[in-house]
């Protein structure tokens, strides 16, 4: 990394992929995009996305709990978010959709998270890091990390995907039909778990909203085809990414900045779309 | 072979009977309106059939067997649906989401599935309707999509909980008639539950009405008779017939024009005013 700090400036427009953190970034931003944008879609769909969003801060304790106790930030935010989203999927509709009780649960993640940080001062990089993301830091145990957790996520999501939709648009018919309702509520959460913990080492877990719903809403806006939007989300979120990165990369300004900044101009276009073509 | 019979069946509700003791069967082919009051066991009944709710004592059969979950004979239309008007998936997913949709897997179909979904969309005549989100469609809409949807399948029995709520009278009128003009062409039974026994009038073969735990099965005029629906309502009943329509009064009160009143209610928040001229033109 020390080698990165003079040619930067010279030759940026050249040589972006000269750099080992640029292609780190781009490769972590690829996974975690397809992930975020496949998972994200179904996550609008069944209409849980402040879910989503809570799970994130309780990453936030996680991450922090691992880094007191010496552990990789990462496996804690896995470890949690995981323990949350199948915590949250038992609790049911009865937890799941009661914006009271989430946002409950997302403060009080965030207020022990400063209490672990407070017993150990010395990382205010790493909390900026896990707060707000930063993409350009991620080293190839991180991206082999974000690989395997990737892929976990998408198969898993490959396994459920039918059975789910038939339970997001039909509960009481699917279950009639033999679906146990409660199993998918739990594995789909899960699943979003994992694709939160991801999401939060590019953008943050406070901007995970941005990769997960942001493309997502967006491909709803745009298509009502379930394949097309699934591929769209998918497209936009790798758009908005490696975007971000990209003009992180020309203007010195955060990453996360300029991604956040994508997903609501995207998210604004499609319903300007939406609107001009109906 | 009967569609469904049910013998000394007790069905419970969180511990409480609804259904006391009911012994009732249903032939193959039949359009049967199910009525009564709220909380009579409409919806508990159906939920029964499908094997969600098994009987506390007696016995349900349904298409020759036992009643269990994943019969694959029967096709279903819940009565809890609100939430489908802010889904921007298009009609036809919303259909092929039916289609084997209890297996594992990805949610794409294969053409005899792609065909299916063609031949169910086409009965309703909803081919057109269902390219567009369901956020984009009207109620009335959203009812023939929701009715294609229990056609996959090609089911033997259709339940349909309560299709009417929250139509106006000429929706009500049209889903009715393409109920009926499905169970005669596919030779079927319909389960057709309801809060008001006139737009099923011309349609239906025979009323299944529920009340105070019991059930009383028959024609018409068999059933809708004052002594008859004064045992299930527990009270006197007048029945009143006017202009080829049927009123089911209790001392001055249009029984089940108030309990339709009461689920608009709670639908769409609208008051007595909106619903009385509406009511009266059936």
């Amino acid at each position: 990394m020390t080698t990165v700090t003079g040619p930067i400036i010279t030759c940026r427009h050249t040589a972006m992929f000269d750099y080992d953190f640029m292609r780190h970034a781009f490769a972590a931003a690829t996974i975690v995009a397809v992930v975020a944008g496949l998972v994200g879609y179904f996550l609008v769909l069944r209409g849980q996305t402040f879910a989503g969003h809570a799970l994130a801060h309780v990453g936030f304790t996680g991450a922090t709990g691992a880094v007191l106790v010496g552990l990789s930030p990462l496996a804690g935010l896995v470890v949690v978010t995981v323990a949350g989203g199948i915590g949250m999927g038992f609790a049911g509709e009865r937890l799941a959709q009661r914006d009271v009780a989430i946002g409950m649960v997302l403060s009080l993640s965030l207020g022990l998270g400063l209490l672990f940080l407070h017993f150990f001062t010395a990382y205010a990089t790493q909390v900026t890091a896990l707060l707000f993301g930063n993409v350009l830091s991620v080293d190839t145990d991180t991206l082999w990390a974000l690989l395997a957790l990737g892929g976990v996520s998408i198969g898993a999501l490959g396994v459920i995907a039918r059975p789910l939709l038939f339970a997001s648009l039909l509960p009481e018919l699917a279950e009639a039909k033999g679906v146990n309702l409660r199993l998918f509520a739990v594995l789909f959460l899960a699943i979003v778990a994992l694709a939160t913990a991801e999401c939060a080492q590019i953008v943050g877990v406070l901007l995970v909203f941005t990769l997960m719903v942001g493309p997502a809403a967006a491909a709803q806006r745009l298509t009502s085809r379930i394949d097309v939007g699934l591929a769209l989300a998918a497209g936009l979120a790798l758009a908005e990414a490696w975007g971000g990165i990209a003009l992180a990369y020309w203007t010195d300004w955060p990453s996360s900045f300029w991604i956040t900044a994508l997903s609501a101009t995207v998210y604004l276009a499609a319903i300007v779309v939406r609107r001009v073509v109906t | 072979m009967n569609s469904i019979e049910i013998e000394s069946a007790t069905l419970l509700l969180g511990g409480r009977p609804v259904l006391h003791n009911i012994s009732l069967a249903i032939q193959a082919t039949e359009f049967v309106g199910v009525l009564g009051p709220n909380g009579s066991g409409k919806t508990t009944l159906m939920r029964a059939i499908l094997g969600l709710v098994p009987p506390a004592s007696g016995t349900i059969n349904v298409l020759g067997a036992t009643a269990m979950r994943g019969n694959a004979g029967i096709g279903y239309m819940p009565q809890v649906r609100g939430d489908l008007s802010n889904k921007r998936l298009s009609g036809w997913d919303f259909v092929a989401s039916v289609v084997r949709g209890h297996r594992l897997g990805l949610p794409f179909l294969n053409a005899a599935g792609r065909r299916e979904v063609a031949w169910a969309l086409d009965m309703v005549g909803a081919r057109e309707l269902a390219r567009r989100p369901l956020a984009e469609t009207s109620g009335g809409e959203r009812q023939r999509l929701l009715l294609a949807q229990t056609l996959i399948g090609r089911p033997r029995l259709l339940l349909l909980d309560e299709p009417l709520i929250s139509l106006d009278p000429a929706h009500q009128a049209a889903v009715v008639t393409l109920v009926r003009s499905l169970q005669v062409e596919l030779g079927i039974a319909v389960l057709f539950s309801a809060h008001e026994l006139n737009p099923l009038l011309g349609a239906l073969d025979r009323v299944l009405y529920l009340g105070s735990g019991h059930a009383a099965m028959g024609s018409v005029a068999e059933v809708i008779t004052g002594p008859v629906l004064s045992r299930l309502y527990g009270s006197a009943i007048d029945v009143v017939h006017l202009n080829g329509r049927i009123f089911v009064m209790s001392g001055g009160y249009d029984l089940e024009h108030d309990a339709h009143r009461h689920d608009d209610d709670h639908d769409h928040g609208h008051g007595t005013h909106h619903h009385m001229p509406a009511h009266r033109h059936v």
